[in-house]
């Protein structure tokens, strides 16, 4: 039961993760006073990418042709990996954490290495600022996932070193004493989730030619089936990270595994809605201020840490 | 042993034919690189012949030297390391022959032939020896051994420069290091290394004793000052070899002296693991800063080395808190990031060799797409790149991995123990090793795009050639080995297992061994979601191909937003991609930036700079050598030049001995 709603669960990403954009671009559109596109319109887009042609840049090499195919191939592979809330993951084994967050790495390196093939340097610019914000990001997400595995493991007398156990020990019934730790935790995830997916207030993904930038300008020179790769890679890793998030703020931990699913597949939706509030109401940050706000995450997840093994 | 001592005299003896070849470049590079290669092959095999059966092969001659003995052993821990020199001595030796063959300079080949294979058989002596005396003599003749080489171009002023830094540091390093083994050996009649403890205050002296002497020698922060100067100045297989092995002696040396001193202190395993956690930040830091293709690898080499420091203070913890897991664990990684810092450093250093070779400059700055130039040549340092990055599928992430799960699972478990503050183990292991894997992937995403993608800077580098068939074939052969390192990662923990065994207590040998064999599985899952991922990534090109079949797939000009004339000088630089990450780390490193501005009403010229000068060379070193020179100026009106004030010196020193003796 457990093994056909992990599988249902990595199903439904494959599918309902481009409409997790379609759901924060309506958000945005609705508090913006308009009727927006429609709740598909990133699978319009993807199906119109992917029946077009190529053209390449006579300056880029094989390096940038795999950029897109090697991002989506670590993707891919995260998926089974990520446990939703009480929902197992496909697979789990300890130190699955690691190899998750070094996955979501290795499609960052092909994305940049992407970028710097096309000897723009726009793309460039937005490379240097993808690594530099990411290697701000990084201590943040491990370490709050490090607290949550104490946590877990409190909560559990084991060693919970795999996404899956350290999401099953979050029950209602322990939040009274695990939630300050959660809630830290869940705000350093929060301040990784907007980042790393370039959403306000590091990135902003509807501008495409301004200074500010930083993933959309590493794509502008992809085009045709390359972009709808990118822009598929870019929803399920919107999913991937919201799983994380979703997990420890969704405690609903029923016993039934496709409860727990349905509960965490709405607790996306949720998320993607309040992702396009915040887009809606915050400006986005001065790019100097961008390391404060990463930083200020990490900060958050090592009070986490501190409060848990104090 | 036999085998061993066949290779250290194969290696003297092709050594000193290669000298008599002289000026004959030819014969040189064939009779160094075969000895070295035939050599490297014995030593290969005892090796793993070791490894794999676990045991230990010795040796015992009589030796004349006042405490010494002639003391040869081969366990696990030095066969380890015997594997690596083996193997990064051989690769480099055959890429050696080829990139020394086309040099101005025909006098020096010979000479530095001779060298290398010097080099070599002292690496090796190193590990086998079990006598202070004899670990020594070996140790300088490899510090001397790798000056002579690191010499090589000793006609430009940097190179004699850098030189005299290596020098001195080497030498301040072994004056640690004698010191050491006189404090050690106090009580024992031979420098024996069996015979060789220490207890109370006398371990802990040993152990600083050691950590600066050997730490030299690994390029620990802030001892890892003569590094970026050095390894650069060599030519490219030398520095792989220093780079990838030679300065892993340090950290043999620390594994072999540690067991010697009981159980060890926890303040060791938080010097251990702060040290390393520094060399690891700052390391990468300053690699991200660096123009210099090879010296932002010397200083990656600091960073690694910073890791595998970071990975022994854990373990070292680990043992201090009675938790087998983040002891056996800690070591266990930080002994395979040994292995894996050799093969993907020694593989960077030699890509960078070639480039270096076919565009004549260094500078990150003037190159630029060279991937299409040097396909193989580029495929392979991208290997390295993403490998020592330590992402997944390759090997560099294996050792990283276990690094973090024995910090983890010391956390997780997290016994009450008064000296351990878990939350700074949390902060200083994980959160430092996700810092410097972000910073890595900054840094080398930096060489690798700067150098191989884009357009060419410069002339040089739009006319660069593939390297020579060795040289590639090499290059192959070090990515192919970063690749199965990764996949046999499992096979090679279990290798592992006796060499961690020797150094932690005896009391919990079996829950060590126990933690590490239920942490394999962590491996096993990574071997195979490397299979996986490379397979995912092949079916997603397959698709690709077949989705393209039949459209139209054109060429272009890179989008230049409508810009006319786009040139290549128009491209990010290495500089450019950098700089705002150090401004984020300024308050630490400290970059130097001098800017002339366009000034008055018709302003001509105006110029920017920025370089990075090495905080501990100006901040800490120079004012040291500094205060020490001024304080020894100060005992200056001692020494009058005049006979009859010695004379006068000696007699009232002997009038004072007679006082003291009689009184």
């Amino acid at each position: 039961m457990a093994i056909c709603a992990a599988l249902l669960h990595v199903l439904l990403a494959l599918v309902l993760a481009p409409l997790l954009l379609g759901i924060i671009n309506r958000t945005k559109a609705l508090v913006a006073g308009r009727r927006g596109q429609p709740l598909l319109q990133t699978y319009y887009d993807l199906a119109k990418l992917l029946c077009k042609g190529a053209v390449y840049s006579r300056t880029t090499t094989w390096v940038f042709r795999m950029g897109p195919v090697v991002a989506l191939a670590g993707l891919l592979l995260v998926l089974p990996m990520i446990p939703l809330g009480g929902v197992p993951a496909v697979v789990a084994f300890q130190g699955d954490l690691l190899l998750v967050a070094y996955l979501l790495g290795v499609a960052r390196f092909a994305t940049v290495l992407a970028a710097l093939d096309t000897g723009s340097s726009f793309e460039g610019m937005g490379a240097s600022r993808e690594v530099q914000f990411s290697a701000l990001a990084e201590p943040a997400l491990i370490l709050g996932l490090a607290a949550m595995a104490v946590q877990a493991a409190q909560a559990l007398q084991a060693q919970p070193l795999s996404l899956t156990a350290i999401y099953a020990a979050i029950r209602p019934e322990t939040l009274p004493q695990a939630g300050p730790v959660l809630l830290l935790v869940a705000a350093a995830l929060a301040a990784v989730f907007l980042a790393e997916n370039a959403r306000i207030p590091v990135d902003d993904p509807n501008t495409h030619l301004e200074l500010t930038m930083i993933h959309e300008v590493m794509v502008l020179d992809h085009g045709g089936p390359d972009f709808a790769l990118i822009q598929y890679t870019a929803a399920l890793k919107l999913w991937v990270l919201g799983t994380l998030l979703v997990g420890v703020l969704v405690p609903v931990r029923s016993g039934w595994p496709l409860v727990d699913l349905l509960a965490g597949v709405l607790g996306l939706g949720i998320l993607a809605v309040f992702t396009g509030l915040v887009e809606s109401t915050l400006a986005r940050l001065r790019l100097v201020r961008v390391p404060q706000f990463l930083v200020a995450a990490s900060v958050l997840s090592i009070l986490a840490l501190f409060l848990v093994l104090r | 042993m036999e085998w061993i001592v066949c290779a250290v005299m194969v290696l003297f003896v092709g050594g000193l034919a290669t000298l008599l070849a002289g000026r004959r470049v030819g014969l040189a590079c064939w009779l160094g690189p075969a000895s070295a290669l035939l050599a490297c092959g014995l030593m290969f095999g005892q090796s793993l012949l070791v490894l794999a059966r676990g045991e230990i092969v010795s040796l015992r001659a009589p030796w004349q030297v006042p405490l010494g003995s002639l003391r040869l052993s081969l366990d696990p821990l030095s066969a380890w390391f015997a594997l690596l020199i083996a193997l990064v001595g051989g690769l480099s030796a055959v890429y050696g022959a080829q990139y020394l063959r086309h040099q101005p300079h025909p006098q020096r080949v010979a000479r530095s032939w001779f060298f290398f294979n010097l080099l070599l058989a002292s690496m090796l002596l190193v590990v086998v020896a079990r006598n202070g005396v004899f670990f020594l003599v070996a140790w300088e003749t490899m510090s001397l051994a790798s000056w002579f080489l690191v010499m090589f171009d000793s006609q430009e002023a940097r190179v004699r420069r850098a030189g005299w830094i290596y020098l001195v540091a080497t030498h301040l390093g072994a004056a640690f290091l004698m010191a050491m083994f006189a404090l050690l050996g106090r009580e024992s009649a031979a420098l024996d290394f069996n015979a060789l403890s220490a207890t109370g205050g006398t371990a802990s002296a040993v152990f600083l004793l050691a950590l600066v002497g050997f730490g030299a020698k690994a390029g620990l922060i802030p001892l890892h000052v003569w590094l970026p100067e050095a390894h650069p100045a060599a030519p490219s297989h030398v520095s792989a070899v220093m780079s990838g092995v030679m300065i892993k002696m340090g950290i043999y040396g620390l594994l072999r002296i540690l067991p010697m001193l009981g159980p060890p202190q926890a303040w060791w395993g938080w010097t251990l693991l702060g040290l390393g956690a520094v060399s690891g930040i700052l390391g990468i830091l300053y690699a991200l800063a660096q123009s210099d293709l090879k010296r932002a690898l010397a200083y990656s080499s600091v960073e690694n080395i910073g890791i595998i420091s970071l990975g022994l203070g854990v373990g070292l913890l680990g043992i201090t808190c009675q938790c087998p897991a983040m002891a056996a664990l800690g070591l266990a990684g930080s002994l395979l990031h040994v292995a894996n810092h050799a093969l993907m450093k020694s593989l960077l250093f030699l890509g960078a060799g070639a480039v270096v070779h076919a565009t004549g400059t260094r500078q990150i700055d003037e190159l630029g797409g060279l991937l299409k130039r040097m396909p193989v040549t580029g495929l392979a340092f991208l290997v390295a790149a993403v490998a020592i990055c330590g992402l997944p599928p390759l090997n560099g992430f294996t050792g990283e991995l276990l690094i973090y799960l024995a910090a983890l699972s010391g956390i997780v478990a997290s016994p009450r123990s008064a000296d351990v503050s878990w939350p700074l183990v949390a902060i200083l292991a994980v959160g430092g090793l996700a810092l410097i894997g972000g910073l890595a992937a900054a840094c080398f995403t930096r060489v690798f795009g700067m150098v191989f993608l884009g357009e060419p800077r410069t002339a040089p580098a739009a006319h660069a050639h593939e390297a020579g068939r060795a040289m590639r074939l090499v290059l192959c052969l070090l990515a192919a080995g970063c690749l199965a390192m990764a996949l046999l990662g499992p096979w090679v923990l279990d290798r592992l297992v006796p060499l961690v065994a020797g150094l932690i207590p005896h009391d919990f040998h079996v829950a060590a061994e126990a933690a590490l064999a239920s942490w394999r599985t962590a491996l096993v899952a990574v071997a195979a979601a490397a299979l996986v991922l490379m397979g995912l990534v092949a079916l997603l090109v397959l698709g690709r191909r077949r989705l393209f079949a039949g459209r139209t797939i054109e060429q272009a000009g890179t989008w230049d937003c409508g810009y006319v004339a786009p040139s290549p000088r128009m491209q990010y630089t290495g500089s450019s991609f950098g700089a705002p990450l150090l401004a984020v780390f300024r308050l630490f490193i400290r970059p130097r930036v001098r800017l002339d501005g366009p000034r008055e009403l018709f302003p001509r010229r105006a110029s920017f700079e920025s370089h990075l000068p090495d905080v501990f060379v100006e901040r800490l070193f120079r004012p040291l050598f500094q205060g020490v020179a001024q304080a020894s100026a100060s005992l200056r009106w001692f020494q009058q030049g005049r006979i009859q004030l010695y004379v006068l010196y000696i007699a009232v020193t002997l009038l004072v001995l007679l006082i003291w003796k009689l009184g």
